[in-house]
């Protein structure tokens, strides 16, 4: 088996192409710096990949709508259709009845909204990396992957606070809810449902090896977290051993706590505890648990 | 410090689980050569390079980078080392220029953004997402990130698989440019026309192990050490004059003239060496054919395992291909 060529000189050839008029371009393009040691900004990298990854959530219109404005038009349309939304939102309880339903809907559209984010968006994008080699393109940079995580917090995190004041807003504005008793303790609530519902997700995108299954298992929790966050059934309508259920749970407890501060009931002391634990269990559990590739 | 090699890699071993990917494969890479990595499908070769890279830790033996231990110093090694990988994608809707941009920024020296694209021809393509690049432009795309940070060692890991023959030779050309700027390259590559067109020097890799070291005609030379040249002269010569000519030619094993042509066997310089004798008697060649084993001949003869990525390789022989002339004139 042999093949008729031309005697060809060998890859030496090559070194031909050096005298082409664009040489100089390749040589400055590609020079190699070796020996150079400049200091880089520190956080240049990070706050470029911030901007990147920013950029890329507005390009994805369904992350667009879901993560930013799904909140705020589930909360004016409910209200703003529903006939219960002007009722008082429990009557059996002097402190519940004495706010229309859509206020009492406002903290578990909350929840939601940061359910959405951290259970739904978030692994969802983690586990895309994961899979697409991403993660790994980047681990062979001297910035590393770490970075890129940080960088999807911090955006999920800047989508998920203006999910929320857009729902906020558009209840104040076009259905007159009522504001919060106790602003301090529904802030403090807010804060440790989103750090409770990153937890939560941060465990998918810990684990999730493809996008599709990041989105099967993020779905699941999703709904289960929406349940007990009483996005289908306010939580006073629920029957006592559900409540107690979702006390537990992160956004079951976020939705309890949120409403306490909203209407004035005693401050929701086991309900902040309980996000708190799923928080700083959840966290560094998922950090053990996190697989680059 | 030009002559420290730029890797150095010692008995290198890894398994996954109870499967072993590398047993024993130990090379040393010149500065500014082009190395190739050369195997079939699974023969350890991805593998090799990511210890060399430090994106994984030897089981067993030693490797040395540019003076770094690949192990411990892995973010001083990036930082001078450019990384093409197999399979690695950016975000669907990253754009060509943002992609570059972000990732210059991880350099303490990089690259000029456009320089490079316009060294790979991206620049028209600077706003494009990634989704809606072809193949060959993905690959571009992610030589020009491997080299943005302007390493002095770039590893290219199936640089132009899956791409279609007229893009595989623009990214050679590139290769080429990258290697003429003074990067070393490692080129891995199932391809033995790609490795035979670029390499300097070539490892063989089967099973994890190195089956032969050393430039593609050594290779060839080792598996068959023989070259076929076949002179039709120009005017008609006497054979007599024509096996007189190259007789004593150093290298010459065999001349005989058949059907008015001579064919001469032997190795090592024989072909200048012939034609040089030819010439000092005033014979002119009219069609000059050199055949020769190629390195896919050599490849199943040394490691006897049949030719790597047969199944999803285009013919690889050197006249299908325009570049490297036709065999006869």
């Amino acid at each position: 088996m042999t093949t008729p060529t031309t005697p060809t000189p060998g890859p030496t050839s090559s070194t031909a192409t050096g005298t082409t008029p664009d040489a100089a371009v390749r040589r400055r393009a590609l020079a190699p710096t070796a020996g150079v040691v400049a200091h880089r900004a520190p956080g240049g990298a990070l706050a470029r990949m911030i901007a990147v990854e920013a950029r890329l959530m507005v390009r994805d219109p369904s992350v667009l709508f879901f993560a930013l404005l799904f909140p705020a038009v589930l909360l004016t349309v409910l209200g703003l259709v529903m006939p219960w939304a002007d009722l008082p939102y429990d009557d059996s309880d002097p402190l519940l009845g004495a706010i229309t339903a859509i206020t009492g809907y406002t903290p578990i559209v909350l929840s939601l909204a940061a359910a959405t984010v951290a259970v739904s968006t978030f692994p969802a994008i983690i586990a895309t990396y994961r899979q697409r080699g991403v993660l790994r393109r980047l681990s062979t940079t001297p910035v590393g992957p770490a970075r890129l995580l940080v960088a999807q917090v911090v955006v999920n995190l800047a989508a998920l606070l203006l999910a929320a004041a857009l729902a906020v807003a558009s209840g104040v504005l076009v259905l007159d809810i009522s504001l919060p008793e106790q602003p301090a303790t529904v802030l403090l609530a807010f804060l440790l449902a989103v750090l409770s519902a990153f937890a939560l997700g941060s465990l998918v995108a810990a684990r999730a090896p493809t996008a599709a299954a990041a989105n099967g298992w993020g779905m699941t929790l999703y709904f289960l977290c929406l349940f007990f966050a009483g996005v289908w059934l306010p939580l006073p309508l629920m029957p006592d051993l559900v409540q107690d259920i979702a006390g537990y749970t992160p956004l079951g407890a976020a939705t309890q706590a949120m409403t306490a501060g909203w209407v004035g009931q005693p401050f929701p002391t086991t309900q902040l505890l309980v996000m708190a634990v799923w928080a700083l269990v959840g966290v560094p559990v998922a950090v053990r648990l996190f697989r680059w590739t | 410090m030009s002559t420290t090699p730029v890797v150095r890699a010692e008995h290198l071993r890894k398994s996954y689980g109870t499967t072993l990917a590398v047993r024993d494969v130990s090379l040393t890479v010149e500065r500014g050569e082009i190395y190739g990595v050369l195997g079939r499908n699974g023969a350890g070769k991805t593998t090799t390079v990511e210890m060399i890279a430090g994106l994984r830790r030897p089981d067993g033996g030693t490797v040395e980078v540019l003076g770094l231990d690949p192990t411990t110093q892995a973010a001083a090694l990036h930082e001078r080392v450019g990384l093409q990988l197999q399979e690695s994608a950016m975000p669907d809707r990253l754009r060509v220029r943002e992609a570059l941009d972000l990732y210059a920024s991880f350099y303490p020296d990089p690259a000029d953004p456009a320089d490079l694209l316009d060294l790979l021809g991206l620049t028209d393509k600077k706003d494009t997402a990634f989704k809606d690049l072809s193949g060959g432009q993905k690959q571009r795309l992610s030589v020009a990130l491997a080299l943005v940070g302007r390493p002095e060692l770039a590893i290219l890991d199936e640089l132009t698989t899956g791409l279609d023959p007229h893009a595989r030779r623009e990214t050679w050309a590139v290769v080429e440019a990258i290697r003429d700027a003074g990067v070393t390259i490692i080129l891995v590559t199932h391809l033995m026309e790609e490795a035979e067109r670029l390499c300097d020097r070539i490892a063989l890799i089967a099973s994890g192990q190195v089956a032969a070291v050393g430039t593609p005609a050594e290779i060839v030379t080792l598996a068959q050490g023989e070259q076929v040249l076949r002179v039709r002269p120009h005017t008609p010569v006497a054979d007599a004059v024509l096996l007189a000519a190259v007789a004593g030619v150093p290298g010459v094993r065999d001349a005989v003239v058949e059907d008015r042509a001579l064919v001469v066997r032997g190795g090592g310089t024989v072909v200048q060496d012939v034609m040089v004798a030819l010439s000092r008697h005033d014979v002119r060649a009219q069609d000059v054919r050199l055949e020769r084993a190629s390195l896919e001949d050599a490849f199943v003869s040394l490691t006897g395992t049949g030719t790597p990525g047969a199944t999803t390789t285009p013919p690889t022989t050197p006249a299908a291909t325009p570049t490297t002339a036709p065999a006869e004139v």
